[in-house]
């Protein structure tokens, strides 16, 4: 199989423009002639779905949630990237180009990327336009943040919930085109099965989660907007239910998987409390921008604090070790997610974390520097030049209740811990993945009329995503990229007429399911779904996670392969069929995970190198930082499944060429 | 963080197989459940100890786990989210509760609600409304008016901002004796109206949202403010103000 990535020629800042203009269009009085499916309701696929909608498509759209404003975009905090250049700081399109090319360790497509940059302005015209109310300043116009990896402030945002109000957005314009009667929404629906009809993608099998019920539904195309698969660690910052479903149905159709092993391990979350923790929270990377992250410099004051016989308050200044600010002068503690991640690690590793659990992990963000500078500077504007230690903290405290206030509540209502009081306790966490279904140019999978969209394709981010930049690729992907691309496919789609659902293919990809539901069903093992999957998360967290080793992944690929036989073994999965059975959803979901956390074990092993989020133990440099080998793992590797074995699976490649940036190495001293 | 230790619950369930069979309240004992857990984790141990004795694991709503997605919809104890202020049900942690203690579990009770099995309730009611008329007419091709063109006074933004927190979990709903959903619909037409992009089709919109209100049988209000009390983002009765307004003089237009 050869990879065609299908970029267009021409110079970087002209290859969208000229190849959107010559793309073919469906015309208006065509478009109700043809269906498109999407899967998830996310920022990519809510987005989508009312694009295509609006465009006179009709589509039918799916999502396992109750309702789709609830799809986990709905939890990022911080913001979006966009270049506006609005706090003329020196932004430009290109920057945030470079920016993220860079922060993705030179692993992701300049043509992607340089798309991305382009088109993130008209992300923040048209969330406004949609009556999304940004932070804004005092003058009325939008405020700005800085975020990590960037020298610029270019985050837009609504104090902690940006993603919940994009989302937001992008479901009043979802519903509205369901008020509207152009999109069939599908609520509590689950994809299970991808149909090809001369191999083309047609539609998709889905089980109504109320009844039970199988349900065939057809389409000209089939859109994948289903999120990423962090959650085949079990902890993760995602949602219960964000699966890789959808993705792996696709990839076992014939859709390469990219990157698997490309994971983001966000360095600012609440650490574990025991072993019934069923998900881990995450602390905005916003806060990075006012808290200062440390760890006692002697072990003996990590350990008197574990013992809980000393308090962080008590460590004098030159006792603490603000390790980001000293290895890192230039970028401090807005050091991009996997440097802080990593950071935080060997810190831990040394014997100088301070949370007093089973693994000691955990490292201290402090804003008490905040608390003061804030404070005076809040007194000095009020006129009083001359404040009190008193007033410096009372006003510094509501400058970041103002700034950070539902973060620093949530924290307290977890912890019952006070952040304006005592430093937040936070360790990295499994957060998103770079990883995901191969698409080209056009985000077509390999699969003719099967697109993939937002953080479930692999095509923006390389080896490292920098904060702020998924909601802009999710809404991007959505709004103003599928819609010209998907027009260009469905063009010869026109005299084609509605796709029947009782083609051979459908009865087929229906029957393998109900093979799948039933012998699950039946199995009458002895342990829960749960119990597989944890021990499936253990071996990837401690294999397959921040620090990975020839040694290690050699052997979680033979674990997993033990534990997937234990699992259709022994898997006990009650209930029946035709009901509401969330332990059967969770069945099918976690099959999926132990096959994937394979492959993302065999990806990690293949790639020799160090880069971003994939840290191999035997490359680095003297200084502990990732060594890239750009001679000779300088592609995107694609994997090909071929069928229940995973080890079988075939590694694709395709050369990354950098013509427009220079490639270096990454620094941020 | 004040020491975890393990407590002895016992839980009383609503369980229900579907929306067409009668429910009844069941007892469970819970033995060493960790004071760090959340009310979730806590159910999450339940069940597992239930589908290890062979018995039907509880049927229950959630998903972000982080008190944003609004998926999470349990009545504890009498109370929607149970025995906390400003939370979701996932952010209630087990520390609220002694050893020993009986918790009695509920899905959210209105006529707007339907329980679809065990504590899981049907909230589409919702969608249908934000259909009607939650949103602004705008087509998503980008080419829209730079973000800056129409400057917003920061008191404004701030104020849509806080209406537009709801996070449509219908806590709102299950507190109100009159099953009235008057916060949320309140909470969305105040957002636009705050904005100047929302202001254009102020009119109809309020007249739509508040139709299929009426239409999905939600309840009147009567100002009693219970709704705000245990919203979990904190909206306020003002928006309920706001709406009454907007819809007094859409109806007089």
């Amino acid at each position: 199989m050869k990879l065609d990535s299908k970029i267009p020629e021409g110079h970087i800042s002209q290859k969208w423009t000229d190849y959107k203009d010559h793309l073919k269009l469906v015309a208006p009085n065509n478009r109700p002639k043809i269906d498109i499916i999407v899967v998830g309701t996310g920022l990519a696929g809510a987005s989508a779905a009312a694009s295509f909608a609006e465009m006179g498509y009709n589509v039918k759209a799916f999502c396992y949630q109750d309702s789709p404003r609830r799809a986990h975009s709905i939890a990022a905090q911080g913001g979006i990237n966009a270049a506006k250049n609005y706090q003329n700081d020196g932004d430009s399109t290109f920057r945030l180009f470079y920016d993220t090319i860079k922060g993705g360790d030179y692993r992701a497509r300049e043509a992607n990327v340089h798309r991305l940059a382009e088109v993130s302005g008209n992300i923040i015209d048209q969330c406004v336009a949609q009556g999304v109310p940004f932070a804004r300043d005092y003058g009325g116009m939008l405020d700005n943040r800085s975020f990590g990896g960037t020298q610029v402030q270019r985050t837009f945002y609504a104090a902690g919930q940006t993603g919940q109000q994009l989302l937001l957005g992008a479901y009043s314009s979802l519903s509205r085109q369901i008020g509207l009667g152009k999109i069939e929404m599908y609520n509590r629906h689950e994809m299970l099965e991808l149909v090809k009809v001369d191999g083309k993608a047609r539609g998709i099998i889905a089980r109504n989660l109320i009844t039970g019920e199988l349900e065939r539904h057809s389409a000209h195309a089939v859109i994948i907007a289903t999120g990423g698969y962090g959650n085949v660690y079990f902890l993760s910052t995602n949602a219960m239910g964000s699966n890789v479903t959808a993705g792996w149905k696709i990839h076992k159709q014939g859709a390469l998987f990219a990157n698997p092993c490309y994971v983001q391990i966000h360095p600012t979350c609440i650490p574990v409390h025991g072993t019934n923790q069923s998900k881990l929270t995450l602390m905005s990377e916003s806060l990075r921008n006012s808290g200062r992250i440390w760890v006692p410099k002697k072990k003996e004051d990590s350990e008197a604090i574990r013992a809980g016989k000393l308090k962080p308050v008590q460590i004098a200044e030159e006792d603490r070790d603000y390790y980001l600010e000293r290895k890192y002068p230039a970028f401090g503690n807005l050091v991009p997610r996997d440097v802080a991640s990593r950071a935080g690690k060997e810190v831990c590793d040394e014997g100088r974390g301070i949370e007093a659990n089973d693994t000691n992990e955990g490292v201290y963000l402090d804003f008490a520097t905040e608390i003061q500078s804030k404070g005076r500077q809040t007194a000095y504007a009020k006129g009083n030049h001359n404040p009190s230690q008193e007033e410096i903290l009372s006003l510094g405290k509501k400058w970041l209740e103002e700034k950070y206030g539902n973060l620093f509540t949530m924290y307290q209502k977890i912890t019952d811990e006070n952040p304006y009081e005592t430093p937040m306790k936070i360790y990295p966490a499994v957060h998103y993945t770079m990883g995901g279904v191969w698409v080209d140019y056009n985000l077509q999978s390999t699969i003719p009329g099967c697109f993939v969209a937002g953080e479930a394709n692999f095509s923006d981010h390389g080896a490292n995503r920098l904060g702020a930049s998924a909601l802009m690729q999710g809404l991007a992907d959505g709004y103003f990229v599928l819609p010209y691309t998907v027009s260009n496919y469905l063009a010869d789609d026109i005299r084609t007429g509605k796709i029947s659902t009782d083609l051979p293919e459908f009865v087929a990809a229906e029957n393998s399911v109900k093979e799948q539901i039933n012998k699950f069903l039946s199995n009458n093992g002895t342990k829960t779904v749960d119990h597989f999957h944890k021990r499936l998360g253990l071996i990837m967290w401690n294999k397959v996670g921040m620090g990975r080793n020839e040694k290690g992944l050699t052997e979680a690929i033979t674990e997993i392969a033990a534990l997937k036989e234990e699992f259709y073994k022994d898997v006990y999965v009650p209930g029946s069929s035709d009901e509401l059975n969330p332990e059967l959803e969770k069945a099918l979901r976690v099959a999926d995970f132990i096959e994937l956390g394979q492959l993302m074990a065999m990806d990690a092993l293949q790639r020799k190198e160090s880069c971003g989020g994939h840290f191999r133990e035997e490359y680095q440099d003297s200084e502990g930082e990732t060594l890239r080998d750009d001679e000779n793992f300088s592609f995107v590797g694609a994997w090909e499944n071929k069928g229940y074995d995973v080890t079988k699976s075939e590694l694709h490649k395709e050369e990354l060429k950098y013509e427009f940036i220079k490639i270096a190495a990454r620094n941020y001293k | 963080m004040s020491a975890a230790k393990n407590i002895n619950i016992t839980l009383k369930i609503w369980r229900q197989k579907n929306s067409k069979e009668k429910g009844k309240m069941e007892s469970y004992k819970l033995n060493d459940v960790s004071t760090a857990s959340s009310f979730l984790e806590m159910l999450d141990q339940l069940n597992e100890q239930l589908v290890n004795e062979r018995k039907e694991p509880i049927a229950f709503d959630h998903d972000c786990r982080e008190g944003i997605c609004g998926m999470c919809s349990l009545y504890i104890n009498g109370r929607a989210h149970g025995p906390d202020t400003g939370i979701t049900t996932c952010q209630l942690h087990m520390r609220m509760f002694n050893d020993g203690d009986t918790i009695v579990v509920e899905p959210w009770r209105s006529v707007a609600f339907p329980v679809i099995k065990d504590l899981i309730v049907d909230r589409t009611a919702f969608d249908r409304i934000q259909q009607a008329g939650g949103f602004v007419s705008v087509n998503t091709s980008g080419n829209t008016i730079d973000a800056n063109t129409i400057p917003v006074p920061k008191d404004d933004a701030d104020k849509a901002f806080e209406a537009a927190a709801c996070i449509g979990c219908g806590a709102c709903v299950a507190t109100c004796k009159n099953g009235s959903a008057m916060l949320f619909v309140g909470a969305k037409v105040s957002q636009y109206a705050l904005l100047p992009q929302g202001k254009v089709e102020a009119t109809n919109r309020v007249l739509n949202m508040v139709r299929q209100m009426d239409e999905e049988g939600f309840g009147n209000c009567t100002n009693t403010g219970a709704c705000e009390v245990e919203c979990p983002k904190g909206i306020s009765l003002e928006n309920i103000a706001r709406m009454n307004r907007e819809y007094l003089s859409a109806s007089l237009k």
